[in-house]
């Protein structure tokens, strides 16, 4: 049996269990939905966009759906302490793919400022989320999105009102928690209303030892000055499986900054869709991976300038040990109006292993003529006169190929908005180079 | 201002000057293809059995096939029927000298300015001339033979040397390596051969002539160039078509052999018919070239400039198989109007301490399309492996584009590989210095383009280089503006 059919036939079978756990806004999609995952199916390995990535052996086995939205016995809150020191965020849970609805704690956000589930947020506001869901990442393109736009059924949603700043940062904790093997199908939607400005910080983590596959869609709109910030921190397991779709459509002047960081995983594909559609947008688009054992990232990305006066700065790193994969495709697109358009692109990639495999294609595509385009892609080793140095200096080999890799990745953590976040996360990467499987710590959950 | 416009006007209006058509009487064989085709092209070079089975067997897998459309090329249908797949210029009993060679035939050869003539001796050149199907003239033959050089055309080389050619045909494209690389080899009709033997450093520069002459025509050239042991060649081709408003086949094979510690330099000035201004007519250039470094320390040079074809659908590859080899790849490729290019290089890193270089210097005018498409593959074996790639695009339009695509795919952790791409236009105060000094609009993009293509050029041999810096200026007239 195919892959895409075990799908097909759940959808048609349970269509109106998943409508009922679900709203209108979200249903209203799903039609359609099916009609093009049935066209497309999921995209075959080998394809030009999918070159190492067998999607429909990741779809293959047999997961279980929570299609009638059985709560899962466990509160986050009472388990999960998330210490950024000196960081405090506005804290939400997604287990699986529910939302884990708690009682709104008034004063924390500003006025106006919609932070909570997305089922409750159709429900409530159903214009606003008609006009935003399921625009930015429509179903027509990628049979993985129409499969995500068919069975999702909740979410998380950010609205922040005209001229609105949320200063507290946003945090999401995404659990993948289940004692059999379980696929969870969420989405992200994040509307900045114009000159309205905020920071979200996901994080993945998955409590068992069981098989997770996740779909993820963000879809992230920033009206005219809006200001947000994006960081997606994994920190799953091996035996995860994810499949994450970004999509930012951004109007003038606005300023997206989109930061992936893949520490823990087991074989994620994160696509990246950027479109800069008002004069003087600017766009920063950052992803780093530390692989080792079998781990696979690969990260896919699309920037389209369609309008004159916009930036885009991408860099994306890769450091890998043992038999990892890494694999970078990046397309920038610049269209034949979008003059003085500025589009950077780097790769770099570190191979510590002989079995290590890296893959990179970075594109350019364009149509205008005064534009400042760039990309660069470098595969290599660590520097052997450098080691040099610093063992000739007392410090043992390890410890110096160790602080290499550090600093190799430093400057993609520097590309973190947020100070405290930032040394943090430097932190974070130091310990996962150190092999200190103490993950996040003082998340009592991961220890 | 009225002046320097009018000067502008005149040199953009120069057609393309090698567009004439020659009035000789050619032998064609009718329409379409199929195994009869085959079988009267084989017939007519009089090829041993084995050949014949090589062309039906690549004809049988060709029809297995179809067009690929992953290039970013808008190709339009081609009817591989409506196309006469074998032209010659009618021979009278094999000239024996100079004199006895068709006027017409060394008058068309005067205008391109190919030394075929006593002159070729002041050039310092030995020139295999290619017309329609068919190899013309071989100059120098019997200087080069006394030094066991091998160079002729590719039905003499069956007929003289089968042995070599039967070891060495189709050992570096296979006719399963793509849909044109199967249609050369079912319908090739003639092309050059060359055969350095051990420790031969080839005392001239070899070139190749190709033209289509014939209306209707297809041109299906093989090139097989092999250096043994501790040989150097130096080899040029060059290759231009008459105007015509319907578009013409262009499908070659180049395979290049090198053997250990020996070096083969080839250069391209490709300049087909790139069509007019409206992008009506002009030659389809679908080329599959590459070479294999065999032995250790061998090198292999690509060196193109590509300045016409309607659509150039071209990769010049180098497997580097033997340890220690090197390969590398310059190129410089212009499209005007409605030309569209899709053309780079693959290195595929087999052996140890390998080492390639690409250099590609792209320039896109009018409403033309131009991409680099290239592939570094270093292999789980391929220690010590170093990449280096450069590829620079340069728009002097807004309405044409220039796109990048190179692929890496990296196996072993001890690969160096860098890449490195740019795109921009020529900058307002460049082109205002130079005017400042009394220089036009349009010589002053010539002398940047020429400049920003000076690392590629300084790559072809002496002879080549002015020719293409020429070719480059022309290319351009009337881009600017």
């Amino acid at each position: 049996m195919k892959a895409e059919q075990q799908y097909i036939e759940l959808f048609t079978e349970y269509e109106n269990l998943v409508c009922k756990y679900s709203t209108p806004v979200m249903n209203a999609l799903r039609t359609e939905a099916l009609a093009n995952f049935e066209r497309l199916g999921f995209p075959l390995v080998g394809s030009e966009d999918y070159r190492h990535t067998d999607v429909a052996q990741a779809f293959a086995p047999d997961y279980g759906i929570n299609i009638n939205r059985l709560a899962i016995p466990v509160n986050p809150y009472d388990v999960f302490h998330c210490d950024v020191p000196n960081l405090s965020t506005a804290l939400y849970f997604i287990i699986n793919d529910t939302f884990y609805q708690k009682e709104q704690t008034k004063g924390l956000l500003p006025e106006g400022v919609y932070v909570g589930g997305l089922k409750s947020f159709t429900e409530k506001f159903p214009e606003i989320a008609s006009r935003y869901y399921g625009k930015a990442a429509t179903s027509d393109k990628d049979g993985i999105i129409a499969l995500n736009t068919m069975l999702a059924q909740d979410g998380f949603v950010i609205y922040v009102p005209k001229s609105v700043v949320v200063d507290r940062p946003i945090q999401l904790v995404n659990i993948s928690r289940s004692d059999v093997d379980t696929m969870a199908n969420r989405r992200v939607l994040v509307i900045l209303e114009a000159h309205a400005e905020a920071k979200l910080l996901v994080c993945d983590h998955s409590m068992d030892e069981v098989k997770f596959l996740t779909t993820q869609v963000v879809e992230i709109f920033a009206e005219e000055g809006a200001v947000f910030d994006y960081y997606d921190l994994e920190e799953s397991s091996e035996s995860t499986t994810r499949f994450s779709s970004v999509h930012v459509k951004q109007n003038a002047s606005s300023n997206v900054l989109v930061n992936g960081i893949t520490l823990h995983n087991g074989l994620s594909r994160n696509n990246y869709y950027i479109e800069l559609n008002g004069e003087q947008a600017e766009t920063t688009l950052c992803a780093m991976s530390v692989l080792d054992k079998g781990q696979q990232v690969d990260t896919y990305s699309h920037i389209t300038h369609a309008v004159p006066y916009c930036t885009s700065t991408e860099l994306v790193k890769n450091v890998l040990d043992d038999h990892a994969t890494g694999i970078f495709s990046g397309r920038i697109l610049v269209k034949q109006d979008a003059q003085k358009t500025q589009a950077y692109q780097t790769n770099r990639n570190l191979c510590l292993k002989r079995e290590a495999r890296v893959f990179s294609k970075p594109q350019l595509e364009i149509y205008a003529d005064d534009v400042k385009c760039s990309h660069g892609m470098t595969t290599g080793q660590l520097d052997e006169n450098a080691l040099f140095y610093m063992r000739s200096r007392g410090i043992p080999e390890e410890e110096a190929r160790m602080l290499l890799s550090v600093a190799f990745m430093a400057d993609v953590v520097d590309h973190v908005r947020l100070d405290i976040l930032k040394d943090r996360l430097h932190k974070l990467v130091e310990k996962r180079f150190r092999g200190e499987l103490a993950k996040c710590s003082g998340c009592s959950m991961c220890n | 201002m009225q002046d320097s416009n009018a000067i502008i006007n005149e040199v953009t209006n120069t057609d393309y000057k090698y567009g004439f058509v020659t009035d000789i009487d050619t032998e064609i064989i009718r329409r379409g293809l199929d195994e009869d085709t085959v079988r009267i092209i084989s017939a007519k070079k009089k090829e041993p059995e084995w050949l014949l089975e090589l062309r039906l067997k690549a004809f049988r897998y060709w029809q297995t096939l179809e067009m690929p459309d992953w290039a970013h090329l808008n190709i339009p249908p081609i009817d591989y029927q409506d196309i006469i797949y074998y032209a010659a210029p009618k021979k009278k009993e094999g000239p024996k000298s100079m004199d006895e060679v068709d006027p017409e035939l060394l008058k068309t050869f005067d205008k391109l300015g190919i030394p075929l003539h006593e002159r070729a001796q002041l050039a310092g050149m030995a020139v295999d001339a290619v017309m329609d199907s068919v190899s013309v003239k071989t100059t120098f033959k019997e200087t080069l033979a006394e030094k066991g050089i091998i160079f002729c055309s590719f039905s003499e080389a069956v007929q003289d040397y089968p042995d070599l050619v039967k070891k060495y045909l189709g050992s570096v494209v296979s006719y399963r390596d793509n849909f044109f690389a199967a249609l050369n080899t079912a319908v090739f009709s003639d092309g050059s051969f060359v055969y350095i033997p051990k420790g031969i450093r080839c005392p001239m520069e070899l070139s190749t002539y190709f033209r289509i002459n014939a209306a209707n025509t297809g041109q299906f050239e093989r090139t097989l160039i092999v250096a043994d042991d501790d040989a150097y060649v130096s080899y040029l081709e060059g290759c231009t078509a008459p105007m015509r408003d319907e578009n013409q086949l262009h499908a070659a094979i180049v395979e290049i052999v090198v053997h250990e510690r020996a070096e083969v330099k080839y250069s391209t000035v490709q300049n087909w018919y790139p069509g007019d201004k409206e992008g009506k007519g002009g030659i389809y250039n679908f080329v599959t070239k590459r070479g294999v470094c065999k032995g250790e320390s061998s090198k292999i040079s690509w060196t193109q400039v590509e300045t016409g074809s309607a659509i150039t659908w071209k990769y010049p590859s180098c497997i580097l198989a033997g340890d220690n080899s090197v390969g590398e790849f310059y190129s410089v490729a212009v499209t005007n109007n409605y030309q569209q290019a899709d053309t780079g290089t693959k290195m595929i890193h087999l052996g140890k301490n390998t080492k390639s270089r690409i250099v590609s210097k792209g320039i896109s005018a009018g409403h033309s399309q131009n991409s680099y498409r290239g592939l570094v593959k270093v292999s789980p074996h391929a220690e010590g492996a170093r990449n280096h790639s450069q590829c620079d695009s340069l728009l002097l339009s807004s309405t044409s584009g220039a796109h990048t695509y190179p692929y890496t795919d990296i196996q072993n952790e001890t690969a160096v590989i860098e890449h490195e791409a740019t795109t921009s236009k020529i900058s307002e105060e460049q082109l205002f210095y130079c005017q400042q000094r009394g220089i036009s609009v349009e010589e002053a993009v010539g002398l940047i383009v020429n400049g920003y293509a000076k690392e590629v050029m300084n790559k072809l041999p002496m002879e080549f280089a002015v020719e293409a810096q020429k070719l480059l200026t022309i290319s351009l007239e009337g881009s600017v503006g």
